[in-house]
This record gives C-alpha cells, sequence and structure tokens, in this order.
C-alpha cells in the first residue's frame, strides 16, 4: 500500500488489470473459448485453461515497434500502402489469394471479394492440410459429428495420422477421451481408444491400442478393415507384410468397432500428406460410412491451426467451391491441381500474390517458394515473417482473438465469437481488406482499368 | 423522400381483393402508399406498367438457403455445377455457381430474377445459427430469416418428460432469441435422437425416444402448445415423421389430429402422402384426397407442397435417418451430420425421373395437393428446395397448375400405372392468376405473419413484380419485365441492376429469466462450447428487424 | 556413405510454442532443425546427438544436427523432423493434380558427414 510519502513523481501508473472470461484460442482446430485471459494493460499474462500451444500463442502476439506497412522494405502509412496494393493487384494477370489461416470469417469475406473482383485465384491453406480429405467428401461423403457428440456419445474412438497429445493437446480432456457425457457416463472407462500411426508418439500413452502401420501403408490398412467392415476374408499373411499389423489384431479392432454404439476415426495429415492423400482419406471416411452398416460410426478430420475451417465455409459459400477457386473467367471454377496455390506457384504461372494470415514462404514446397519470392505480393501478418520479408507490400496487422474480434470456425464447423484482450494500434486484416477493396472498386467502377468487369485471363 | 409510381399494370392483390384491376401502385420510401387524391400528383420515377400483371414479390416460405447443411451441400457438389450455369460476375454484382444448392450470391440474384423478394431457410441447427446469418449477409437483395430445430433438442425432451411446460416455453423463447430464428422447426421429431443414439427410427408417433422417454406426439404437442402461447406469428413448423416411406399417409394424419386444434404447418407435404406397404414400393400410392380433405375441414392447418419435379436435385434435411436411407436406397454419395444436443442433417444427391413409377407418383402427388385444397390461403407453393427440386422450377409449376393439358401430357410420359395410383388424371382444375398470387405470396405472407408483405395496400413493403403476360406462362414466369425490392428497381429485363442489402426477419418472445439458470446449467454440463459464446448478436444480421409476437394468443 | 530413409516431417509441442515465439528465435530454429533418428540407426551409422548430417533428395537437401529419438517412438528406417524451412526444402513442386504437394513418408538419403 503506497502513501502520498513513498510515491514519487518518476512512478509508473499500475497497468490495468482486466480478467476477460470465455475468451477464444484460435492456435489450433480445438478453438477452445474457455479462456480466462487476465490482460495488463496490453499484455496476457495469464491464460488460464490454455495448453501449452495457447499459451505461446497469447504470451507471444505483443504490440511490436514496427511500421503500419513496408513498400519494398521501406516503411509506410497504411493509405498509401493500400494504394500501392490495389495498383499491384489490379495490374497483375493472373493473381493468386492465398492463406486466411489467422483471421477472421469477416476478413475472409473481403478476401473472397477482392479476388472475385480482379479476378484471381482463391486458395486457403486448406489445401496443404486437409484439402485433400475435402476432395475425398466430394467423391464419396462423409458420416461425421459435432465435437459435443463425440463428448457425449462416443464409445469407441480411434485416431488415426495424428498426434494430438502434441497438434491438438486438449483434444483428450475436452473431446475425445476424457469426458464423461450424456451417453458416456463414466468417461475415459467408457471408452477405447485407438491409435495409428507410423510413430509411437505421446499420443500412444494414452491409447488402448497402439498399431504402427508401415509408412505410406494407410491407404491398404484403411481397405482391409473396410472389408473386415464388409465381411470379407482376408490372407493374414498378405495383412501383416503390407501394413504392419496382424490380420489378428484388426480383427479385435474390428469386433471392438462392431461393438460400439458410437464410434469415431479422429484423422489427421498422416493420411492426406503421405502416398494416397485422398484416396487414403477417403479409404476412411468410407470405412466410417460402412461401419453404420453395423451401429453408429463417424469420421472427423483434425483440422489444423487457426481459421482453416472457417475459410473453407466462407470460400464454399460465396463460390460454391471449397478450395483452389478460378474466377478469373468472370465465375468460379474448381480444379484442384490446377488451381491450388501450390501448383500455381510451382509452375510459375501466379504473377503477383495477396496473402494474409499465413506464411508459405516458410512451409511450401522449394518450386513454389522460388518462385512466390520472385513476384510482387501483398502481404497482411502480424509479425515480419518469411513471406512478409519478401513481399512488395507488407502490412502489419492487429490479431485475431487477442486485438480485434469476429468469428472463427472450430474443426466440427461451429462457429465461434472472438474475445479480443487488448487493443492494438495496428489496423486489422478487415480494415485492411476493405480499405485495398475500395479502392479497387472504386477504380474499376470509374472505369480506369482495362478488362475488370470480365475477368482478366482465361 | 423519393417515391415511385407503377402505373396502368394489371394488378393482382388478393389480400386486398384486387383480382386482374388496372390500376396504379405508389411507393415512398419502400413502403406502399395510398394513391394519391390529386390526380395531377408526380413521383420522382414512374414505370408504365400497361399491359403487364402486377403482383408482390414472391415469397419461398421453405428453402434451404443458408447454413451449415447448405454449405456441406454445396462443397460436395462440385460434379453438379459444371453442368450448370455459372452466374457471372457483372460490373456490380458477384459471380456465383448455381445448379441444385447455388452459391450465396448467386442465390440472392436468382431468386430476385424470378421476382422472389422473401426467402426463409426452412432448417437451422441452433449451434448453427451464427453460420446461417453469416451466409445470409452474403445472400444479397431478398429479405430472409429462417427456422430452428427444435424436435430433437435434449432440453426439450427432459422438459416434456418432466411435466414442465414453463420450462419448455421459457427454453423456446430463449433460444429463438439467441438464435434470431422466426419460429420452431420439428423435423422428424424424437426421430433422428433414436437414429443419433442407435441407427434406427421413429416409426409412429407414439413410438419411444428411449433415454428421454418421450414421444414424437409429446413433442408435437408441448412445442405447438409452447408456440402458440408465445404468440408466435408463424405456428410449429413440422416435418413429420415417417417422410417418404409407403404408407406415412397415417402418420401424416396422426400429427395433424395431434395438434388438437393448434395451429400448426406442415410442410413438404407431398413427401407425406403415401399409401402403400413400407416393405413393398410396388404399393406405392397417393393418398392426398383424404389428408387434403382433413386440411380443408381445419382451418388450424396450413402447408407447403415440397413438389417434385423431374430433374437432378439434392436431398438435405435435418432428418438423419432420412439421408441414410436415400443413401442405401440410390447408392450414391452421403453425408450425415449430427449436432450436440440439437439435431441431425442428411444430403444425398438424387434424382427424379418421369420414367419412374415412384417418382412419378410423387410428381402427381404434389399436383394433387394443390388441385385438391380448395381453399389457396392454406397451401403454400414450394418444392422444398432443393429436395423435390429447385426454386428454379416454380414457373414450371405455375404453368402445370394453369394448364391441364400440360399436365395430361406430362403424365402421358410417365408410367401408366401412375394414373391408376392417383386422381391427377381427373383433376380438372385450373388454377388463375389471381390464385397463383396467392399461393406464391399472400398466402405465406399470412402464414408467416407478415402483415407488410404478400400485398400492395398501403403500409405493404415496396415488393413489387411485374411480368409480360404470355401464352407461355413458364416464360412469363421464368422473366419478370421489371423487380422491386423496397421499392428499388432491382431487375429490369433480366439484368440484375443493384446489389442490395435485404432485411433478416426474426422473432424476440419474451421470457422468463429466472429459467436461464436451469437452461445453462444443463448447457454448461452438456455442450462443448461456453453458454455467453452460444447467442448470435444483432451485428451478424443484416439490417435486422423484429416481428412481433400476437399479443392475443387465441 | 549414404543410406535410404523415409522422411516424416511433422508438428511437435516445440515447434508449435515456438512458432509463437518467433520464427527467428534459437528455439524454433533449433527445433525445426533437428533430425530425429531411430536408436538403431544412431548405434549403426555410429552417430551421436549433434552430429550434423546430411539429408537429400532429388528436390533439395539440409544439414543439420541429429539426435536420438526417444524408446521406441521411431522405428528404424524413419526420420522425423518438425515442419519448417528445412523440412519444406526437400518437397517438390508435384502435387499429383490434388493441390498437396508429397509432405510426410519422402523417400531421402541421409549422409553422415565426416568429424
Amino acid at each position: 500500500m503506497s502513501t502520498i510519502e513513498s510515491s514519487t513523481a518518476t512512478q509508473e501508473p499500475t497497468p490495468e488489470l482486466r480478467v476477460v472470461e470465455d475468451a477464444t484460442c484460435t492456435f489450433c482446430g480445438c478453438v477452445c473459448d474457455d479462456m480466462e485471459l487476465t490482460v495488463e494493460g496490453n499484455r496476457i499474462t495469464k491464460a488460464k485453461n490454455a495448453c501449452v500451444l495457447g499459451k505461446a500463442w497469447f504470451f507471444n502476439h505483443h504490440i511490436e515497434d514496427r511500421p503500419e506497412a513496408l513498400i519494398d522494405g521501406q516503411p509506410a502509412g497504411y493509405e498509401q500502402a493500400m494504394d500501392r496494393a490495389a495498383d499491384i493487384l489490379l495490374s497483375a494477370r493472373f493473381p493468386l489469394t492465398y492463406g486466411l489461416s489467422d483471421t477472421t470469417t469477416e476478413a475472409q469475406r473481403v478476401a473472397v471479394a477482392i479476388t472475385d473482383w480482379i479476378g484471381g485465384i482463391v486458395d486457403t491453406t486448406t489445401s496443404v492440410c486437409h484439402g485433400p480429405s475435402g476432395i475425398a467428401f466430394q467423391g464419396v461423403g462423409e458420416v461425421t459429428c459435432s465435437l459435443g457428440e463425440v463428448k457425449n456419445r462416443a464409445d469407441y474412438v480411434i485416431f488415426w495420422g495424428g498426434n494430438p497429445a502434441e497438434s491438438h493437446p486438449r483434444h483428450f480432456t475436452k473431446y475425445s477421451l476424457m469426458p464423461k457425457g450424456e451417453f458416456v457416463p463414466n468417461g475415459r472407462k467408457d471408452r477405447t481408444a485407438v491409435l495409428i500411426d507410423v510413430r509411437k508418439t505421446k499420443s500412444a500413452k494414452a491409447a488402448d491400442y497402439f498399431l504402427q502401420v508401415k509408412p505410406r501403408r494407410d491407404f491398404e490398412l484403411a481397405w482391409a478393415l473396410r472389408a473386415l467392415a464388409n465381411g470379407l476374408e482376408l490372407d493374414a499373411a498378405t495383412i501383416e507384410e503390407t501394413t504392419g499389423i496382424s490380420l489378428e489384431t484388426l480383427e479385435e479392432v474390428m469386433e471392438g468397432m462392431k461393438r460400439a454404439k458410437f464410434g469415431v476415426i479422429l484423422f489427421g495429415m498422416g493420411l492426406t500428406m503421405t502416398r494416397g492423400k485422398h484416396f487414403n482419406s477417403e479409404a476412411v471416411l468410407a470405412l466410417a460410412r460402412d461401419m453404420n452398416k453395423h451401429t453408429r460410426w463417424n469420421a472427423k478430420p483434425m483440422r489444423g491451426h487457426g481459421n482453416v475451417t472457417g475459410a473453407d465455409n466462407v470460400v464454399s459459400w460465396s463460390t460454391g467451391y471449397p478450395f483452389g477457386v478460378h474466377l478469373g473467367g468472370g465465375f468460379p471454377r474448381f480444379n484442384p491441381g490446377e488451381f491450388t496455390a501450390s501448383d500455381v506457384l510451382a509452375r510459375g504461372e501466379a504473377d503477383a500474390a495477396l496473402i494474409i494470415a499465413s506464411d508459405p514462404m516458410s512451409n511450401f514446397s522449394q518450386p513454389a517458394r522460388d518462385h512466390l519470392e520472385g513476384i510482387p505480393s501483398v502481404v497482411l501478418d502480424p509479425k515480419l515473417s518469411d513471406t512478409a520479408r519478401t513481399a512488395a507490400v507488407a502490412f502489419t496487422t492487429s490479431t485475431y482473438g487477442i486485438n480485434t474480434g469476429g468469428t472463427v470456425y472450430r474443426m466440427d464447423d461451429v462457429p465461434i465469437p472472438l474475445r479480443p484482450a487488448f487493443e492494438s494500434p495496428y489496423k486489422s486484416d478487415l480494415e485492411i481488406l476493405r480499405g485495398i477493396e475500395s479502392r479497387i472498386r472504386q477504380r474499376q467502377l470509374a472505369g480506369d482499368v482495362a478488362g475488370q468487369s470480365t475477368g482478366g485471363t482465361t | 423522400m423519393s417515391s415511385l409510381r407503377i402505373t396502368g399494370g394489371t394488378i393482382y392483390d388478393p389480400a386486398n381483393g384486387i383480382d386482374g384491376q388496372v390500376g396504379d401502385i405508389w411507393i415512398v420510401d419502400g413502403q406502399v402508399v395510398e394513391t394519391p387524391v390529386d390526380p395531377a400528383a408526380s413521383a420522382d420515377r414512374t414505370i408504365d406498367a400497361t399491359g403487364l400483371v402486377v403482383m408482390p414479390g414472391g415469397i419461398d416460405m421453405h428453402c434451404h438457403i443458408a447454413g451449415p447443411k447448405v454449405n456441406t451441400a454445396r462443397k460436395m457438389i462440385p460434379d453438379d455445377k459444371r453442368n450448370s450455369d455459372p452466374v457471372h460476375r457483372t460490373r456490380l454484382t458477384r459471380s456465383g455457381t448455381g445448379g441444385s444448392v447455388p452459391s450465396t450470391f448467386a442465390t440472392g440474384y436468382l431468386y430476385a430474377g424470378l421476382g422472389y423478394t422473401t426467402a426463409f431457410d426452412a432448417a437451422v441447427p441452433p449451434l448453427g445459427a451464427r453460420h446461417a446469418h453469416e451466409e445470409l449477409a452474403d445472400t444479397p437483395i431478398i429479405d430472409k430469416g429462417f427456422y430452428v430445430l427444435m424436435g430433437n433438442n435434449h432440453y426439450v425432451m427432459k422438459q416434456l418428460a418432466n411435466g414442465e411446460p414453463g420450462l419448455l416455453k421459457a427454453y423456446i423463447a430463449w433460444l429463438l432469441n439467441s438464435t434470431k430464428g422466426y419460429t420452431a422447426k420439428l423435423v422428424n421429431p424424437g426421430g433422428v435422437e433414436i437414429w443419433k443414439s442407435g441407427g434406427g427410427n421413429a416409426r409412429g408417433i407414439d413410438d419411444t425416444v428411449d433415454h428421454f422417454e418421450v414421444t414424437p406426439r409429446q413433442i408435437i404437442q408441448g412445442v405447438a402448445g409452447a408456440v402458440h402461447e408465445l404468440g408466435l406469428p408463424h405456428p410449429v413448423h413440422i416435418h413429420c415423421n415417417n417422410l417418404g416411406m409407403p404408407g406415412n399417409h397415417a402418420t401424416t394424419m396422426e400429427t395433424m389430429k395431434s395438434l388438437e386444434g393448434h395451429r400448426g404447418h406442415l410442410t413438404h407435404i407431398q413427401f407425406h402422402s403415401y399409401d402403400g406397404d413400407p416393405d413393398d414400393q410396388s404399393t406405392f400410392g397417393s393418398r392426398v384426397e383424404e389428408l387434403a380433405e382433413y386440411v380443408n375441414t381445419h382451418d388450424n392447418l396450413t402447408v407447403d407442397v415440397g413438389q417434385v419435379m423431374f430433374a437432378n436435385t439434392t436431398s438435405m434435411t435435418g432428418d438423419g435417418p432420412l439421408g441414410y436411407y436415400l443413401h442405401q436406397v440410390t447408392g450414391r454419395k452421403w453425408f450425415s451430420g449430427d449436432t450436440e444436443m440439437e439435431s441431425g442433417c442428411g444430403i444425398v444427391p438424387i434424382v427424379y425421373k418421369q420414367k419412374s413409377l415412384v417418382h412419378a407418383l410423387q410428381w402427381a402427388i404434389g399436383l394433387e395437393w394443390y388441385l385438391l385444397v380448395d381453399d389457396p390461403w392454406r397451401i403454400a407453393m414450394s418444392t422444398d428446395h432443393p429436395n423435390g427440386g429447385s426454386f428454379q422450377a416454380y414457373p414450371e409449376i405455375i404453368s402445370l397448375l394453369m394448364d391441364r393439358e400440360r399436365r395430361l401430357e406430362v403424365l402421358a410420359g410417365a408410367p401408366p400405372a401412375v394414373a391408376d395410383r392417383c386422381l391427377l388424371k381427373d383433376l380438372d382444375r385450373e388454377y388463375t392468376l389471381g390464385e397463383i398470387a396467392i399461393i406464391t405470396r399472400a398466402a405465406p405472407a399470412r402464414m408467416l405473419g407478415l402483415s407488410h408483405k404478400g400485398h400492395l395496400g398501403p403500409g405493404a413493403d415496396g415488393d413489387v413484380t411485374l411480368y409480360s403476360p404470355d401464352d407461355d406462362i413458364q416464360r412469363m414466369f421464368e422473366l419478370p419485365r421489371y423487380v422491386f425490392s423496397r421499392g428499388e428497381l432491382i431487375v429490369d429485363d433480366a439484368q440484375i441492376l443493384q446489389d442490395t442489402r435485404g432485411r433478416t426477419l426474426h422473432v424476440a418472445p419474451e421470457y422468463d429469466l429466472e429459467a436461464v439458470d436451469d437452461i445453462q446449467a444443463w448447457f454448461e454440463k452438456t455442450y462443448s462450447i461456453q453458454f455467453r459464446n452460444y447467442p448470435v448478436d444483432d451485428h451478424y444480421l443484416e439490417n435486422p428487424l423484429v416481428v412481433p409476437t400476437r399479443s392475443d394468443s387465441a | 556413405m549414404a543410406e535410404a530413409f523415409i522422411l516424416i516431417p511433422g508438428r511437435t509441442s516445440r515447434q508449435g510454442t515456438t512458432l509463437n515465439e518467433g520464427k527467428y528465435t534459437d528455439g524454433y530454429i533449433e527445433e525445426i532443425s533437428t533430425l530425429q533418428v531411430a536408436p538403431e540407426d544412431m548405434q549403426r551409422l555410429q552417430l551421436v546427438d549433434g552430429d550434423l548430417v546430411r539429408v537429400y533428395n532429388d528436390v533439395g537437401e539440409f544439414t543439420v544436427p541429429c539426435k536420438s529419438a526417444r524408446g521406441d517412438e521411431l522405428p528404424p528406417g524413419m526420420l522425423f523432423i518438425s515442419y519448417g524451412d528445412n523440412s519444406s526444402r526437400l518437397m517438390g513442386g508435384d502435387t499429383q493434380g490434388c493441390g498437396m504437394p508429397d509432405s510426410k513418408g519422402l523417400d531421402v538419403f541421409l549422409e553422415t558427414t565426416p568429424g
């Protein structure tokens, strides 16, 4: 307790201390919205209920002292940068809008609008995450459920090609293994858990069965299980040789699957990123579907980082297609491999890029990165990422969920609002994209842009 | 103040007793006003409607256009879009895709292009309400809203089992406020929960839903009663149990009777009017006559048809087990989505063929409904878009209703047995333009309790559609000459002129705040998100407008 | 002397946390630059934690310190590294028409470096 005598003229005012309840963490697809953030001035000092990833997310997004924007590496103001961004995008013949991972649906909608007006391609981080699962879904459909259904009903849970202990740390406790549910009153004791992966990761400890599949043989394993689900006979030697797992083990797992009341397969990048890709996802989706002959089964892609699920939804409702959408001909066309960002960059086709809340320079293939470095890009990111460093125009933005509000979609498509913790002097993605959009529209409607209303190149 | 005069048109405004009279419509600041007494009065803008048919803007009171289910369907059918006309970007309008499940911008433009100015999505799970509002905000021009799924809601069933009508009523009101929805929607009440928990289904309204120990009958009666007490403008909206099953006429009749005089709207009733034995598809037939007779003699009931048309389309429904059934029958890709505590979902692409006995009978059964319900005020046109067909088929349906010969031609192309199993060939009735105006505008507005819509009297929204008369009725209704939304000219000779923003209509019934504690306690135990993050704020809604409840629950 | 292995890049807790701290921090760089090798392979190739190894395929290469995997987490013949710049160098542009580059289960060669 300070007294008048002990206070000095140079004493700093104590930063304002607030608690933000029911805040939403967006680091992984769990989108936990039960965060209790202690905010001191413009720092989050406690994040109750956050896992290690969430804590890192909340504790490391400070207000950095950086310019509003960089144009060709030089500090610039927002207005000037938005002008230049509009220039780049309007003069491109084959612009690519990519990313939309760490941002709100409100901003994603404007990004799609910009791409529509300029006749570009819009692709999201879906294409390098569960895009293959999206492709598989277009082939066979999907039998799925919300995470609360997993919590309340699931008594048999299979994790395939993922390591939730490290990628979605609260998944086990919040949704899939531990919680007591309406029809699963004893929580973990009422559940059987199976982990299928090429490595025996930390997640294996949580499972009752660990099936170590041979690398690049998930497809064959899924089809073996499909065969068992459909009552076909299999050759034990072939199965073990091909998949690395004994037929006896598979038959035991299948018996358990058939006896379950409500099963769910939660699958990850171990399926989508390896040999087979969408064929792997398709096999798992079909397996869950086939199991409905016996009892209730579901499959859920374990969607990842940020608001990739939101991006999927926004692009789908705006254009009809989920990702890899070409708008250059004046209407949406869809073709993975032709219009997806990895390909359009690796083949050297895009001549400009608008990259929002994502860092392809860090994680794309080498040929894609090589090309992206050489074309003018407009980048929005709170941090000075590799992608922002190579940008022609790089905007410093505020961080969604920490500084700005909006909406994000959880991995099971449940939309959840953000409750920001402290303000930022930087503009949000939404504000910047709106600024770019209005400049583009102003120029298009004034008629000073060639070939604008029916799109650029075909 | 901006004023518009639509002069000299042939007006069909059945709500105000106008059936093909030449006259003027004056609209000031988006609302219809009395025609000025002063003959010299002039408007900022005058449209010469001489020789044109003038109707209020169309209202689709049951379609699937926004929300998680619709978006999943969009994503699932890229094949459908390759064969459909795309929606091109123009100087002022966004691009999109059409086909069976159009993208959101395309949806708004396509409806407006047909002269429809209002549409209600029929089935949104509360957990996805935020999503539905986001999509509706990206659906231009039309006024819109949605119905909220409640028929398999765990809290609803618990209160029914515990005999707590007060809590039930409070919950329904609280839920409508939280979701900014329009009414309580029941889809296969109880049956979806049976599917979720074990793969079965309800087969009759007195089946028991295990674990909850309630019956569909209790759900129907309980929710209908609560909705009545809340004075909602539109009554409980019911998709009966046993949709699509031969012999389901019995379930439909029981459902209607179970309402015991309470108002109720039975939706896509065509799918619920079948004769026959569920284990023998060859006994499929029509029982419309007796169901329509019941509707004719019980004015607490209204229906919309859910017309089947011969085309590729998509079945999408909150009826989870129905989706599985259609997948098993057709072998086509299948989506199923169970939502915690609330609902289910099934999506399967489907094609209805004129050469199929069952499909052609479904088509005929839909038309029988229109022709056998005496009072057009009690029946609304729908295809349950996209389940029976696209809303873009409405002009074709209108022409079938107005032209008996056309019906017979189509019937002649169907299997001969169709004519023997239904009454259609002997139904001579032909709808008049005035009656079409009722079933596509005036009646839906009245059923929805929207006193500012569906008519052109003073106080009405300035939603007006002008058609060029044509012997080809289908063409007439496919290409309106002018379409106005709140007095703004939106469509001129098939061109969309503006990308306006419509209003979101919802109800906000009062409820006992003390009940929220109980709701919250249940919510926090069972859901997977925070209670505080569940309700949808106004800022998600485009131009929200609360439609008042009736203070006198008569 | 180069030997064929299968490389699995993936997410780790530490990669996720340090990513937030910053992609230029020592923690992140260390995490994405450490190659995990199965204990049996470490022994057979006479490697100890921290030895530099070169990993390459027909797309690119990286040279990083290696570390023995814990217990039986990695089967022999398999390598693990956190997602990041290094793993990206080995990802080629071909997505076989699906949009997703080959990102896991990559055929690579591992070469121990002298000294």
